[in-house]
Order: C-alpha cells, then structure tokens, then sequence
C-alpha cells in the first residue's frame, strides 16, 4: 500500500460516480472548502462527470487569497528595507499589493527569499547574524504548527534577529461566515481533508447542527473527491446532516493533538480581515504576548498602511461560492495567471487560477 | 500549499533538538518536521506539509475503505454478465 494509486483507481471512482448518479433526484449546491480540493476536481474533470443537478462551489481555503491586503502591503514594507532578509512561501511572490507584488521589490534589489519549511527561515537568521529575516507566517490550520514550531525554536535557540509577519486563518469561523450571509446557497461541504489532519472535525458538529448541513471530511485523490461528494449527497437526500469523515486513512475526529499544542503555545485567537470577505470574528490566530518580540509588526513600524484594492476583481464573491470566476469581467483578459489583479489568479490554490488552467467557462 | 501527497519515513535523527526524519516521495528524499508525531517509525507513511509531517497514514482504515468499493464493483460486474454474486 502506498496510499496513492490505489486513490486513483478509475473503476472504483466510477462505482462512487455511478452511486451519485442514482441517488441523486434534485439539484443541489456543494461547497468544497480547501482550494487544493478545487483544483484536483478541475484537473481530474471530476466536476464534469458529475450529473447536472450537482453543482460545485469554490471555498474560501487558499491561504494566498485571503491574506488581507494591510498585510501583504506590510509585508511589501518590510521586505523593501535594507538590512532586511523576507522570507515566503513561494505562492505569495505574485500575490498583487495596493501598488506592486515581492517580486517587483526584489527586482528593484530586495532581498526575498523563497522557503519551502518555516524551520528554513530560522536556519536564514542564523545564518544572517547582521540582517533581520521576517518570515511570512501565513496560512490555515494545516500551516499553522509548522509556522508554530519555527517559532517555538526561534525562541529555543535564542535568535534575535528572527520575527514574524503573521496571517493565520482557521475554517470554522469562515464556514459560520458564509452559512449565515443572505445570499447563501451552500447546502453542503467537503470539509478539507488536511486542516482537519490537524484539528480534528469535533469542531463542525454544532456548525452541522445549527446550520442543519452536512459536512463530510474529504481527501484529495480523485476516488477521495468523489466519496466526499456521495456521503454529502446522500445525506443531503434524505434530510441528514452528519458530520462525516470520508478520509479516515488520515483523519481522526481528535485530530493530531502534539500539533494542537504546539499551536497553542505560540498563538491566540483574533478577529482578522479576509481579503475580500472582510473581518470575520475569531477567525484568526495571532502571536500571544509572551511572543510579542518576535512580531514583525512591532519590530518593523507598518501601522499607517494605507490600502488599495483592484476595482474590478469580485475575489470576496468568488470565494464565498457567490460568484463564478467567469463572471468577472476582467476574468482571462485584464486578470491572468502572468498577470493577475487579484489573488486567486495566483496561486496554485485559487478558484479563478483553476478555471484559467483547466478552461471552464 | 495543501496537495500533501503520503511519503514514507526512512530515516529518524535529531537537529538541534528537534525530531526530523528523511521521507521518500516516490524516490524524491525530502526532510520533515516529525515533532507532532512522536509515535511515528521508519517505514511509517505520513502528510507533510510545509516541512512538516501532519500525521500517520493508517493501512487499516485506507483498506477498509478500498475492500468496500471493490466488493460493490464486484457486485456491478457479476450483476452486467449476468451472475450471481457469490
Ligand atoms: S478573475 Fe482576477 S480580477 Fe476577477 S475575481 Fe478572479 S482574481 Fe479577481
């Protein structure tokens, strides 16, 4: 077993495809949540050879586009600055800013620095006794211990001249969001596979109740993808709304508790802004005190950033499944991949990147 | 950022007082974090995301799902021929 091609397997999706098929008698609305998610369904075709009462909806889950843009103005900021060394995951380069994006202050001689593993940045600073590296602390709950342990060994090894630009986001927050705005029609979800790894699922079940969804926790291969979306279904069929994990090979409802703690050492609950969708309560995490001096928003003085966003771009309907990425106007002409106006166009998660890609209309 | 495909573990050492491990991607060797897996051994399969291993992959439940569906497959072919199921 080595948990890959057995997922992939086409006669097995087909027998799930075709259960779909015949328990399905009236349209209805899904919502795959993680944008890793949206893009195997696109490169699969798995949305194509689901029947036409079925549709899909792309989430709010690719951490490039919600990272509110205050923060990627003050990440623009900083890395501009002499003496200092930034340090990012590689999908956020190109991520538009009010004016421009990091790779045009690393044309201009910034020093930006692409990392694959948070734990890379510390090794920089250690490395770079005389420059101040920031790392992008960016990302969902799949992120966050691995953001989480670089800093927990910042502090362990006593680096200085480490600090972190952070932007953690949490789903369920996101998922109250979206369920109670008028113009929902979301009926059910695809939780994301690997932020529950994490957290567990414990956490949907009162969203479940409240909302009367259903939630299945859904992997990433296509025989995963098509799971998710029967044990949906069927529930959606005969009234049901359970929380259920359809990717039990991974996911447990407790979740990877080592992890969690690592968390919630470092961070703390917050309000924070979602680019496009703006604040929602609770929805972050942010550095608790005793980490203060390690937060690059004091360390480096970015308070008075003043925001612009692309007039045209609808990236907030798009990412709360209001809104196609079609249905913007500068979708393909004025926004595409080599240049993007807003930041699902970027990034290898984004809805409208995947459109684009795999060419639906 | 979240297209974690499983690796397996083949090698478990210490860096700067942090468990870190070598996984195989397929014969791609990368390194991880494995300090939330502190049950993790060689040959064990994990996530990794971001340098670090999320969690194990369990055989167990990965089979349990597969045999179900293979069995319904079976059932569909037996019931196109013509078959009885045995
Ligand atoms: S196509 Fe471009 S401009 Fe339109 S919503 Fe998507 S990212 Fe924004």
């Amino acid at each position: 077993m080595q948990f890959v091609n057995e997922f992939r397997d086409g006669e097995l999706v087909r027998v799930v495809l075709d259960q779909i098929h015949r328990t399905v008698t009236r349209p209805w609305v899904l919502m795959e949540i993680c944008g890793g998610q949206t893009h195997s369904i696109m490169r699969y075709g798995l949305d194509q050879l689901l029947p036409p009462e079925i549709e899909l909806v792309h989430g709010p889950g690719c951490p490039v586009c919600v990272t509110p843009l205050e923060q990627i103005d003050r990440a623009l900021e900083i890395a501009s600055q002499p003496d200092v060394i930034f340090t990012s995951f590689g999908d956020m380069l190109r991520v538009p800013g009010s004016q421009h994006d990091l790779y045009t202050i690393r044309a201009r001689g910034g020093k930006i620095q692409v990392v694959y593993a948070p734990l890379d940045a510390v090794r920089i600073a250690q490395q770079n006794p005389d420059k101040q590296v920031v790392f992008f602390a960016i990302g969902f709950e799949t992120t966050a211990p691995a953001n989480a342990m670089a800093i927990l060994q910042a502090r362990a090894l006593g680096v200085k001249n480490f600090s972190v630009l952070v932007s953690q986001v949490r789903v369920p927050p996101a998922m109250h969001a979206i369920l109670s705005a008028p113009g929902n029609r979301v009926q059910g979800f695809l939780a994301a596979g690997h932020v529950c790894t994490i957290m567990g699922y414990w956490e949907y079940e009162p969203i479940a109740a409240q909302y009367h969804i259903p939630i299945v926790v859904t992997g990433f291969e296509p025989l995963d993808l098509v799971l998710g979306i029967q044990r949906t279904v069927e529930q959606l069929e005969r009234g049901a709304c359970e929380v259920q994990n359809a990717y039990s090979r991974v996911v447990t409802r407790d979740g990877n508790r080592p992890a969690q703690s690592m968390i919630e050492r470092v961070f703390m609950p917050v309000d924070r802004n979602w680019r496009g969708i703006g604040m929602i309560p609770q929805s972050g995490w942010g550095l608790r005190p005793e980490y203060a001096d390690l937060d690059a928003e004091q360390r480096f003085d970015v308070a008075h950033i003043q925001t612009r966003e692309s007039e045209l771009c609808i990236a907030g309907q798009v990412l709360q499944g209001m809104k196609k990425p079609h249905d913007c106007p500068a979708f393909g002409t004025l926004c595409t991949p080599e240049n993007p106006l807003g930041a699902p166009m970027v990034s290898s998660e984004g809805a409208c990147a995947a459109f684009y890609r795999y060419g639906r209309r | 950022m979240c297209l974690g495909v499983p690796g397996k573990i083949t090698e478990i050492y210490d860096n700067l007082g942090i468990r870190m491990a070598k996984i195989d991607f397929g014969g791609v060797i990368r390194e991880a974090c494995l300090e939330a897996l502190p049950e993790a051994r060689v040959g064990d399969y994990t996530i990794v995301h971001a340098g670090f291993a999320l969690n194990l992959l369990s055989e167990a439940e990965a089979e349990e799902t597969l045999s179900l569906l293979r069995d319904i497959a079976a059932l569909d072919e037996n019931a196109e021929s013509g078959a009885q199921p045995a």
